[in-house]
């Protein structure tokens, strides 16, 4: 009795009418799968319609699919070779059913795609290998079908499997093999074809059998969501079902992105010996040795390789919502257990597989494929799609529905964990013997920050220097915290990856902080071009935050360049260049916006005194 | 992790949503085989605990094997069973052909409850192996107000991220075994020794492979009298499954119209 027989599941997409289903059912035939009885019934059904024998009767098993000669929604069966078990799930090859496609194939860990050779790569062909693509299924066997109504013609074949190949290799894909075959007959399924005896390559079973069984989950970090947490009797058990990496008992857990920490006691099961160990794919439960406040949604890893923290991200997403999807539109984001509210912050792109080019969009349709940003108010825990395919993506919901899949990238966007962690716990404050109104009345004035923000070129530097000047000129206690300044000193040991920028924003903001504190206006000239920072910032200075747009349009900034950094940004020598290359996020809230497209320097600059003055003066 | 243990695994995964996800919640015990290793699978998924109804849709026309086989496993599982009993038969759509009459009596009888304790979530043992409407079935598949499947326009459902919302009046079904086979069935309960009605089990040169009402349910030739016998007998036989089952092919379209008015 063999229970360890290895079970592959293979789905087979492509053009409508391409023979999918036929092929199914003639592989299942071919195999010696098909229960008694069942062809008798098949061909009774054809002969009440009076129509030729179809094999695809077998997997379409909807009357109105039958009749329509079309498949509607996905299925699934079950046929073995001596080397391994298979699930094959047949797809619908209609556009309008590319959510049953997608349905079927998500589950899929190889794929055939058909074509026909009277008509060649069409749109679906082009379509579902995108999709393919995108829902991380690398191999891939193409299978030339119908070759009979090509005359079984190799140089027929020869040009489809070239055209599709370089199609194919656009997009990053190279399939394993390319197979004529005529289905409906069982050309070179099972058996080899006597009438293409100029194809001397194996059958679709061969290459199917020489696919490896994937998933190398084990290798990679421990990734345990956190599905719900019982407590039916005195034990409290976190269960969950662990997507990558291993977890041993004794193993010291973190959990994201509440950052708590504990060990895990015991592996609980029952009517089973305890495990002490469980890797990916086990529905596990746990008991930790403190309790912790833990809730469905968490995601437990070791310390050392945690996931990143952050509330914005990428996402290249296929959308199957009826509604189209909408730029500023809210969602339901679920990511494993996880389940929050996001709004689309901007439509990056929209891809046509057909041309593989890419255009910009307010809204995505139905069955298109976009690259969007996806900001949510509580911060996510995640992976990037290349380092882990099941934590680096995500679904939407809407209402009832799913209405998209999609994979996360973090290009440009930093790991927030560093920035919310580290204010350690164990230290209080030491209490200062100078009272805050005391240092008002020495000074005449309160304490706070100007938090300039704003494009390269918007003006911030200038106009920052020019109102410390006045400022001081007024008797104000007041400095310039810059970026080229703080750059040298403070912040010398830092780099301009994504985390290092937000770390120099992050002591910018503690140091504005404290100056604040002492008394001084303190005027800070950083692009900062995410909310997030911005939004750390102004909580480390508290009420004294004051958010200063300087507004400038990306063309006037290019056409000023003062350092020439667009140019050389353009010009690609220059990599992550914000408003180029990486984004800038405009303040939701700002307390003041200076917009230097229509103001002079001297009018910028005296409508920030304007507003020192109202905001600042001991009385006000 | 082998073969049994993944299938295992996500049956527990998919078990676990649905309790978290779904308010009100019972699971269909038709006291054939793949609905005891569905409680098997609850006791592993909770602990040891089956943490809602289990119910028994109760057509008087079982087996008395298997009215005793509930009232025992009901006790020593420590289950919450609900075991109402169908409607008369003559309340049922006159149209259909005899078996299927009965098999939509049993749709009647789960609408019934449906509504009397307010269940919003239904977990029933079906298998993608068993029939091909079945296996176009989605894992948390939506029902309408009258329980209807709405076949045509299924929602979609990928990479284990199910559709658990639904719009008030309406239930979910929720399909646990949907990815077993018939064979991974048998060596699961080779292998976890769970209890079985002894009816699968060859006397006299006959046994029962799949257990629905007795008038509508009708054994096969074999000698396999134990488990083992009966996974050697599965390697080797060609003949479906449902073979036995009356209902299934009376015409083409009886099992998709039952399935699609509310059938399991
Ligand atoms: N001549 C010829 N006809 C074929 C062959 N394979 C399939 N067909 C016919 O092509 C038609 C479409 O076949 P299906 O198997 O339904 O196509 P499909 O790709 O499953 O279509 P959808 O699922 O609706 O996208 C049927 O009439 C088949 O009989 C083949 O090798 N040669
Ligand atoms: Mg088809």
């Amino acid at each position: 009795m063999s229970t360890e027989r290895e079970l592959m599941r293979v789905v087979i997409v492509g053009h409508v009418d391409h023979g999918k289903s036929t092929l199914v059912g003639r592989l299942f035939h071919d195999t010696g799968s098909l229960a008694d009885g069942k062809l008798e019934q098949i061909k009774g059904m054809c002969e009440r319609r009076g129509m030729p024998f179809e094999w695809a009767f077998l997997m379409d098993a909807f009357q109105s699919e039958r009749d329509q000669g079309i498949t509607i929604d996905t299925a699934q069966i079950w046929f073995k070779t001596p080397k391994r078990d298979y699930t094959i799930i047949d797809a619908p090859g209609h556009r309008e059913f590319i959510k049953n496609m997608i349905t079927g194939a998500a589950s899929a860990e190889a794929a055939i795609m058909l074509i026909d050779a009277s008509q060649g790569v069409q749109q679906q062909s082009r379509t579902h290998a995108f999709l393919l693509n995108l829902l991380g299924i690398r191999q891939i066997i193409v299978v030339v079908n119908k070759m009979d109504l090509a005359g079984c013609d190799e140089r027929t074949f020869a040009a489809i499997k070239a055209e599709y190949v370089r199609y194919l290799d656009e997009i990053g894909i190279v399939p394993n093999f390319v197979i004529p075959a005529v289905a409906r007959d069982g050309d070179n399924l099972v058996h080899r074809s006597e009438r293409m005896g100029w194809y001397q390559d194996g059958t679709l079973i061969s290459a199917l059998d020489s696919f490896q069984s994937q998933g190398e989950l084990r290798a990679l970090p421990l990734r345990l969501p956190i599905q719900d947490v019982y407590k039916f009797d005195d034990r409290r058990i976190l269960a969950g079902r662990i997507v990558s990496g291993r977890l041993k008992v004794g193993d010291r857990l973190l959990f994201s992105p509440s950052n708590k920490v504990a060990r895990v006691k015991t592996i609980e099961a029952w009517n089973a010996e305890p495990p002490l160990e469980a890797e990916p794919g086990q529905s596990i439960g746990i008991i930790t040795d403190e309790q912790i406040f833990i809730e469905r949604g968490e995601i437990a890893s070791h310390e050392k390789a945690a996931p990143i923290e952050t509330n914005v991200f990428h996402g290249r997403l296929f959308w199957l919502g009826r509604k189209p999807l909408t730029r500023g539109d809210t969602y339901r984001l679920r990511m494993l257990s996880r389940d929050v509210q996001v709004t689309v912050e901007r439509i990056e792109a929209i891809y046509d597989p057909d041309s593989l080019s890419q255009r910009p969009a307010e809204t995505v349709e139905r069955n298109e494929i976009a690259d969007v940003v996806l900001r949510s108010y509580a911060l996510l825990a995640l992976d990037e799609a290349d380092d882990n395919p099941q934590t680096g993506r995500f679904v939407l919901s809407d209402g009832a529905n799913i209405v998209a899949g999609g994979t996360i990238s973090m290009r440009d966007y930093p790991d927030q964990r560093k920035l919310v962690t580290v204010r350690s716990t164990n230290i209080t404050a030491v209490a200062h013997r100078i009272t805050n109104t005391q240092r008002v009345s020495r000074n005449g004035h309160k304490g706070g920050v100007l938090w300039f923000t704003g494009l390269s070129g918007a003006g911030k530097s200038t106009i920052a220097m020019a109102v410390e000047q006045e400022l001081f000129r007024r008797g104000y206690q007041t400095y310039v915290l810059d970026g080229d300044n703080v750059r040298r000193g403070l912040n010398s040991n830092l780099s301009f990856s994504p985390e290092d920028r937000a770390e120099n924003i992050r002591r910018v903001g503690e140091v504005a902080a404290l100056f604040a504190d002492s008394g001084q206006i303190v005027v800070t000239a950083f692009i900062s071009p995410y909310r997030s920072d911005r939004r750390r910032a102004r909580a480390a200075a508290k009420d004294g935050f004051h958010e200063i747009y300087i507004k400038a349009s990306l063309e006037t900034c290019e056409k000023r360049d003062p350092k020439g950094l667009y140019r050389r940004a353009r010009s690609g020598e220059i990599a992550e260049f914000t408003g180029v290359t990486a984004p800038y996020e405009t303040p939701d809230a700002p307390e003041l916006t200076i917009d230097t497209d229509r103001l002079s320097v001297e009018e910028s600059v005296a409508a920030v005194l304007d507003y020192v003055d109202r905001k600042f003066r001991k009385h006000s | 992790m082998n073969h049994l243990d993944r299938l295992e695994a996500q049956s527990v995964y998919i078990l676990r949503e649905a309790f978290n996800r779904i308010e009100k919640l019972a699971m269909l015990w038709s006291l054939g085989k793949d609905s005891n290793v569905m409680v098997w699978l609850a006791k592993k998924a909770f602990f040891g605990h089956v943490p809602f109804p289990v119910m028994h849709i109760d057509t008087e026309k079982k087996f008395p094997e298997m009215y005793a086989f509930r009232d025992r496993y009901a006790q020593e599982w420590n289950l919450s069973l609900i075991a109402d009993k169908c409607p008369p038969v003559e309340e049922v759509d006159q149209t259909l052909p005899p078996a299927a009459r009965s098999a939509a009596r049993k749709t009647l009888g789960l609408r019934n409850a449906i509504e009397r304790y307010g269940f919003n979530g239904i977990i029933a043992g079906i298998r993608r192996d068993e029939e091909a409407v079945r296996s176009k079935e989605r894992v948390f598949s939506p029902r309408g107000e009258s329980g209807q499947w709405d076949f045509r326009d299924q929602p979609p459902e990928f990479w284990d991220y199910f559709n658990t919302d639904l719009p008030p009046g309406t239930h979910l079904r929720v399909h646990p075994l949907l990815h077993w086979t018939e064979m991974d069935i048998w060596r699961y309960i080779a292998r976890e020794k769970i209890p079985m009605v002894e009816l699968y089990f060859a006397r006299n040169g006959k046994r029962y492979r799949s257990l629905g009402d007795q008038d509508i349910t009708f054994p096969i030739d074999s000698k396999a009298s134990t488990i083992e016998e009966i996974i050697i007998e599965l390697e080797q036989t060609r003949a479906p499954e449902r073979a036995g089952r009356a209902m299934d092919r009376e015409t083409e379209d009886a099992f998709e119209r039952l399935r699609a008015a509310g059938y399991m």
